[in-house]
């Protein structure tokens, strides 16, 4: 079962991350637009070979929107995929690419986050905003309206701290180990330009002396939100052969979902990331020794720990040990989110979760400069939607 | 079971029941916690749901519980979790394991911080939320 390796990350778009827009709002589908242009200029593709688009949300229109973007775009397209797994959907929209090209669908396919704000209309409607309790759904009839967002059990940082208070209960819990996941990342930020904390290093003591946010979480261990936006360009073998850079092939992948507010969850230390790791090495005939970067959504340092667990690098409950023991950084042996990850990169909208893929795909194609993994030839991205309880999977293979 | 809370202003988002899961509010005003029961799966369910789930079995049937449980998780959180909830910080949102099985999301009342840790026992408060026909499902420790 599975792909077999022949799709390609090509091209890749990212603006750089800033925490105050320093340029004037875009709308999403002109946000596409110059998305894809640059995502295919750096491929050395031409718009007209695009056949496929894999999109989120876009602030235009709540629905049709794929046949929104292509008509903007011009483009005719044989495939037109929407993904809805919050942090989890780009990665879940490579491998949807990947499958449609093998099956052949589409030979091109463009998959974008844009994520820089938009203008506001002149007459904005009354009410609050969809956004007001973050990703928890105020709307009637809603189980989190109605259960969860009354007593405060709202946005990520309740339910991810929840989360950790569990782990450190069922296992220990080791506030240093998890504040050096943090400063490790820092440091091939400070080695990444595009990077928000590009030359800001911090420390251990930095990190357990920021305010705690929510028990047992600290500030420094938490994302910044950020603007920005990302686009990919997913080619089949013969486009990829006469593209610009050496193709980052997607070998393997893996993708379950669970549940949207971790208070259901079946057990909230067993991450939908467990079975999707496996059918990701498993697909990509891969082993964990055989990795040379790992790729993996941070929104939090514990989403880190335990994604390090739950992917087989260590057994279950010796992610602590084990984060102490190696050098996260782009220069360890252990090398983890090199592009310093969204709590150093930082976290622009669905692009953040984005972050994640454009980095294996840099080191692969040998782009990473002052963070490159030397000898980079396969890396493991994760996207991570919700609570832990969205997970995504994948391989890229350098030839 | 217990006294209720001190009154609270009543300018937080609060429940808009629906014909499904009014029993459950119901109950509360009555100070009793009311769950779902599905005699096909002998499985105890919350939130209330039109079917089972995993089995998607009709069966569902109301019953009356004692609402009491064990702490599963929670944390305290220093900064409000939304803006509706400035000045309630810090709230300790809790996860309740009920004794019947299910889980509930509920914030932990009438406690010292120091003495709150995972697995504890606890037990029912029911906050009737003035101006409203509103009561809300909190919990305290049960010794």
């Amino acid at each position: 079962m599975g792909l077999r390796g022949e799709a390609a990350i090509v091209g890749i778009a990212e603006w750089k991350p800033e925490r105050r827009p320093t340029a004037p709002p875009i709308f999403t589908l002109e946000q596409w637009a110059q998305l894809t242009r640059e995502a295919l200029d750096d491929a050395g593709i031409d718009p007209a070979e695009v056949d496929g688009i894999c999109a989120t949300n876009i602030r235009e229109s709540d629905s049709f929107v794929p046949s929104t973007i292509t008509e903007y775009l011009g483009m005719q397209v044989n495939f037109a995929e929407v993904v809805d797994l919050g942090g989890a959907s780009c990665a879940a929209m490579v491998w949807r690419a990947a499958a449609a090209i093998e099956l052949g669908l589409c030979n091109v396919v463009v998959i974008a986050a844009p994520s820089w704000p938009s203008p506001r209309p002149p007459n904005p409607p009354n009410g609050p905003s969809s956004w007001r309790y973050g990703a928890s759904s105020a709307n009637y009839g809603s189980p989190q309206a109605e259960f969860d967002i009354p007593y405060g059990n709202v946005a990520q940082n309740c339910g991810y701290a929840q989360i950790a208070m569990k782990y450190g209960a069922e296992y220990s819990y080791d506030a240093e180990a998890l504040a050096k996941i943090a400063v490790d990342q820092r440091v091939s930020a400070n080695h990444n330009p595009s990077a928000v904390f590009h030359n800001v290093p911090i420390t251990i003591e930095d990190v357990l002396n920021s305010p705690m946010i929510s028990d047992p979480i600290h500030m420094l261990e938490i994302v910044m939100p950020c603007v920005g936006g990302a686009a990919i360009v997913v080619a089949g073998k013969d486009v990829a052969r006469r593209s610009k850079h050496r193709p980052a092939w997607i070998s393997g992948f893996g993708e379950r979902v669970l549940h949207k507010t971790p208070t259901y969850a079946e057990d909230m230390l067993s991450t939908a990331l467990i079975p999707a790791a496996d059918q990701a090495f498993d697909m990509a005939g891969r082993s964990r020794e055989e990795v040379d970067l790992i790729s993996v959504y941070d929104c939090y340092t514990i989403t880190v720990l335990m994604t390090i667990e739950d992917a087989g690098f260590c057994p279950r409950s010796e992610g602590q040990p084990f984060v102490r023991e190696h050098d996260l950084s782009f220069q360890g042996d252990f090398p983890c989110n090199t592009h310093g990850g969204q709590l150093g990169f930082g976290q622009a909208g669905l692009a953040g979760g984005m972050s994640h893929i454009t980095e294996g795909a840099r080191q692969v194609m040998r782009r990473g400069e002052d963070h490159q993994v030397p000898d980079a030839d396969v890396a493991f991205i994760t996207g991570n939607g919700g609570l832990m309880s969205e997970q995504v999977a994948l391989i890229l293979e350098g030839d | 079971m217990t006294a209720d809370t001190p009154q609270r202003p009543p300018q937080r988002p609060l429940p808009t029941p629906i014909d499904r899961t009014q029993p459950f509010w119901d109950g509360l005003r009555e100070r009793q916690v009311r769950i779902q029961y599905s005699p096909s799966s002998d499985r105890w369910v919350f939130y209330p749901r039109s079917h089972a789930p995993l089995t998607l079995a009709d069966d569902l049937e109301w019953r009356d519980i004692s609402g009491e449980g064990t702490l599963y998780t929670y944390t305290i959180a220093r900064r409000p979790t939304a803006p509706d909830f400035t000045g309630d910080e810090p709230q300790i949102i809790a996860v309740v394991e009920l004794d019947e099985g299910p889980r509930l999301t509920s914030t932990l009342v009438n406690v010292e911080e120091s003495a709150i840790s995972v697995g504890m026992r606890v037990r029912p408060v029911f906050e009737d939320v003035p101006g409203t026909e509103t009561t809300l499902l909190r919990y305290e420790p049960a010794s």
